[in-house]
């Protein structure tokens, strides 16, 4: 009876720590795995190599450059070599993590018969107007004409020229070294045209660590893909002027041709409004001398706010904005004149702000008051208005006048008020901004994500991702091939995507758990049901460890 | 985010945010109230205040995200109504009539918070919800409301931790959302709200250190409530002495509300900024002052004098044959207010009357037996 309870108990005690090892067994092999998948967050793959392989990319800006031999030029055992190409590469020293080499990629050969009756015409103007290719030079190309050492197409002190439309005009050399002579030249012209280093470091002014912070480097806006812009008529005295102006007129005559000019930079969009009893912010101050009223240099920074609760900018778009106001001071006020530094007015009677727009003070001719029936009709001229206006846009955009080699003879303006060779410049500076921008989003959206693993990354992101690394490599490409065109396309897609995945709203942290609440929430989950097992499992080994020695004990 | 509370106060807290921003050495600011609640009045008053001393120094309502998580002003328990004084005796109402709150009641959340802060935003959120700054902002953030070791309350149901807040800086610095930022705090505990920030360039100011409690101002007899806590009182007074071109400098604002007045004593936090404290003025964060060039060149145009008469007298023409203008589809008002009231139906008593009618006979039977019912009916 004893044995058989005996037995039985075995029995029992046996099938008990089968049953306890099994559940351990389920718990862990089938529990834990299950608990840490079911409570993974969701995160597709990212190309973290090929976006830390970005940092290291290194930028190969190339400018082909045509240069037409005419006839006496350069000696005639020269000419004998051409055609042929010659390549001048520079890095540009920017204290950035990118290496950046410019690159020009010089094809030299000889003048069409076409191109010789051309330059051997009076002036240059006529020459360029004869040289007008049907087609359009590639956005980034540029041509260069070598005239003769003593060719009177250039005035005779002048060694160099820049037209409007990508080509320039070089004086040849007859010497031994000739090519070389011309060669400097050459490349010296082509870099006002192209790319210089304070071009570049105005592109990348954001990227540098900041010890030089100087007017220039500051102004330009930032790379959008569109920007707003609003002129504004500021009538603070309906009273006394009854303002008319045409600015649809002005915008489709002078300001639609220069923004067509420039269209390859971004979508424009033209608005205009009027604005009534919107009052400066500042008090002009009375100059006896002159009889007349004045803001000083100081006061202008306080002009631009109160003003601007008013214009109703922020409701337009989500493109950056750039203001144009046109200020009629009142009556009482008139006429009203910006002192410089100096306490001279300023010729324009305008200033402007980097990254917000300008404002121009137009002064009624005190003519128009011998009718004396207010209010007074006032024509506004808008040619005077549009002149100061594009020139506050170019300087917004950072189109600024060159540093010219010396002795180098600039074109005269366009009618568009844009050369054509600005506008790469414009472009250069833009897709390697770009690129910088895209870069660096990438990187730390990638340094995020790797930081804070609770994020969860959804499909779309990462192929966003995918899409901004490609387009980055694709501009990369085709700025080392020279098409200027097609590079500043795919560095914009490449900020779009990249800024799309990065300020994606589903990317939001907010699944910080501090320690201590993470053990509050699993303990009384986990704890009850893992200390018997636990316990059990421990008795277990310590019985079994014991029948191992009791064997041993006894032999 | 509803966190469980585990090592929080029984104190809870609301806070109340603003955020401004300054671009192109503009700033942007963001204003948080995150308090709930009429007793937590002064939260909002704190933070009206700060923002009406903002704009009053310059900076549009477009550069500025205003959050108050309750409505003050028109509150059923506000005997003055669409009014919020911060000044015993009612001498200074910060509501004002031109106050634009971005975000406000239920909206004010961590999430939101904290998407403004980082620009994950969703695309239809219109710009005065947003915080539109870029790498040359100067950024001035104001938190008021109830706190503890470590975190803000928001809306008497979620919290901000200060790890939260340092990585949202962060992911700011990252992006170049800001060139220099200010964090001021009013809270209870607040200086442990910046003590894991890591990112450059941040400045904190804190009206307690940790353990210590910030008290509030002074209450007023006529609304019933606290109207503002000390440390923004002191530092509005400040304010008010600032004027768009002064010349006053942090050092200042790091003096303002000594212990002997606050009974807390105020922190601040200047190691990860890069200028001397001293050389950063007020303005800088407070006003906003854009850099401004004389424009001294200008272009050449053509003139097209005929082109410009022709089409002064198209305008002309096309002033005639506009249509005269009306307005759209009205409500016939005249007709509404001279209609007859139409006479209701007569409708049987509900069911509440039927029901109360039947118990109180059944407790008369009841009380007074069964056998009376002959009686009556």
């Amino acid at each position: 009876m004893a044995a058989a309870g005996a037995a039985a108990t075995h029995l029992e005690v046996a099938r008990g720590k089968r049953a306890a090892l099994f559940f351990a067994a389920v718990a862990i092999v089938l529990g834990l795995p299950l608990w840490w998948k079911t409570t993974e967050t969701y995160r597709a793959s990212l190309p973290y190599s090929q976006i830390s392989g970005l940092n290291a990319l290194q930028l190969r800006l190339m400018v082909p450059v045509t240069v037409v031999f005419t006839r006496e030029s350069v000696p005639l055992d020269d000419q004998e070599k051409l055609p042929f190409t010659v390549v001048h590469e520079r890095e540009i020293p920017l204290k950035y993590k990118m290496k950046i080499k410019c690159r020009f990629q010089k094809a030299y050969r000889r003048a069409l018969d076409h191109e010789e009756e051309a330059l051997s015409s009076g002036s240059v103007q006529e020459a360029e107007a004869m040289l007008d290719e049907p087609q359009e030079q590639a956005e980034g190309s540029l041509t260069v004409y070598v005239i003769s050492e003593h060719s009177s197409l250039l005035p005779q002190d002048m060694m160099s020229y820049i037209g409007p439309k990508r080509t320039a005009v070089v004086r040849g050399i007859m010497h031994r070294e000739a090519f070389n002579i011309i060669g400097r030249r050459i490349v010296q012209v082509a870099q006002a045209m192209s790319l210089t280093e304070d071009v570049l470091a105005a592109a990348l002014a954001d990227h540098l660590p900041e010890d030089k912070w100087s007017a220039e480097k500051r102004r330009p806006l930032k790379s959008s893909l569109g920007y707003e812009i609003t002129f504004s008529l500021l009538n603070p005295d309906p009273k006394s002027h009854d303002v008319y102006w045409d600015i649809e007129g002005a915008v489709r005559r002078y300001v639609q041709p220069f923004l067509n000019a420039l269209g390859a930079a971004g979508n424009f969009s033209v608005d205009s409004q009027i604005l009534y009893y919107a009052m400066l912010g500042v008090n002009p101050r009375f100059d006896s001398a002159s009889s007349s009223y004045y803001l000083d240099m100081h006061s202008l920074p306080h002009v631009i706010n109160p003003v601007e609760s008013r214009l109703g900018s922020s409701a337009a778009s989500l493109y950056p904005v750039l203001n144009f106001l046109l200020y009629v001071p009142e009556l009482a006020h008139s006429p009203l004149y910006i002192q410089d530094k100096d306490g001279a007015p300023v010729a324009t009677n305008a200033f402007h702000s980097p990254r917000w727009g300008g404002i121009m003070v137009y002064n009624v001719d005190s003519k128009t008051y011998n009718a004396s029936v207010l209010p007074v009709r006032v024509e506004v001229d808008m040619v005077r208005v549009m002149e100061v206006f594009l020139a506050q846009l170019r300087l917004l955009f950072g189109i600024a006048q060159p540093q010219l080699p010396p002795k180098c003879l600039l074109s005269g303006p366009t009618s568009e008020g844009l050369m054509t060779w600005e506008l790469d410049r414009l472009l250069w500076a833009r897709s390697v901004e770009n690129l910088a921008t895209a870069t660096t989003t990438l990187t730390s959206l990638a340094q995020l994500l790797g930081k804070i693993s609770n994020i969860v990354i959804k499909d779309d992101v990462a192929s966003e991702v995918y899409k901004a690394v490609a387009a980055v490599q694709k501009s990369a490409e085709e700025l080392a091939s020279g098409h200027l065109a097609s590079a500043f396309v795919a560095s914009q897609e490449a900020v779009t995507s990249s800024e799309l995945a990065f300020f994606d709203p589903s990317l939001l942290h907010l699944l910080y758990f501090p320690d201590d609440q993470k053990f509050a929430i699993y303990i009384p989950l986990f704890l009850p049901m893992a200390v018997p097992i636990l316990l059990s499992l421990v008795k277990i080994f310590l019985e079994t460890r014991k029948s191992w020695r009791k064997p041993e004990k006894t032999d | 985010m509803a966190v469980t509370d585990s090592l929080s106060r029984a104190a809870t807290v609301l806070a109340t945010v603003l955020l401004l921003s300054f671009g192109s050495v503009a700033a942007s600011h963001i204003e948080v109230c995150t308090s709930r609640f009429w007793f937590n009045y002064r939260h909002v008053a704190n933070t009206l205040s700060v923002y009406r001393s903002v704009k009053r120094l310059g900076i549009p309502d477009s550069h500025i995200v205003l959050m108050l998580a309750d409505d003050m002003a028109c509150n059923p328990r506000n005997p003055k109504p669409a009014t919020v004084f911060s000044h015993k005796n009612m001498e200074l109402n910060v509501y004002g009539d031109d106050v634009e709150v971005d975000y406000r009641s239920y909206e004010v959340t961590v999430e939101n918070f904290l998407r403004v802060l980082t620009g994950r935003i969703p695309p239809s959120t219109p710009r005065s919800k947003r915080l539109l700054s870029d790498d040359r902002s100067n950024i001035l953030i104001y938190m008021t409301g109830h706190g503890g070791n470590g975190f803000l309350k928001f809306q008497d149901s979620e919290e901000i931790t200060n790890i939260e807040l340092a990585d949202a800086f962060e992911q700011m610095w990252q992006k170049r959302r800001y060139n220099e930022l200010l964090f001021i705090i009013d809270t209870c505990q607040g200086a442990s709200m910046y003590e894991r920030f890591y990112s450059p360039n941040i400045m904190a100011l804190a009206s307690s250190q940790v353990g210590e409690d910030s008290l509030s101002h002074q209450p007023d007899p006529a609304i019933g409530v606290h109207l503002m806590d000390r440390y923004t009182f002191y530092v509005l007074e400040f304010l008010e002495e600032i004027n768009p071109a002064s010349q006053t400098n942090m050092n200042d604002l790091f003096q303002v509300c000594p212990k002997s007045l606050c009974v807390s004593t105020p922190g601040h936090r200047t190691d990860l900024f890069q200028r001397d404290p001293k050389n950063v003025l007020i303005t800088d964060f407070f006003g906003s002052v854009r850099k401004v060039e004389i424009t001294t060149e200008t272009i050449k145009l053509q003139q097209d004098s005929e082109i410009m008469e022709s089409s002064y007298k198209e305008d002309q023409m096309d002033e005639k044959l506009m249509e005269p203008l009306k307005y759209a589809e009205q409500l016939p008002v005249a007709q509404i207010i001279h209609q007859k009231p139409k006479l209701k139906d007569w409708h049987p008593p509900g069911g509440f009357i039927l029901g109360l009618w039947a118990l109180i006979i059944m407790v008369f039977f009841k009380t007074y037996g069964i056998k009376h019912m002959k009686f009556i009916f």
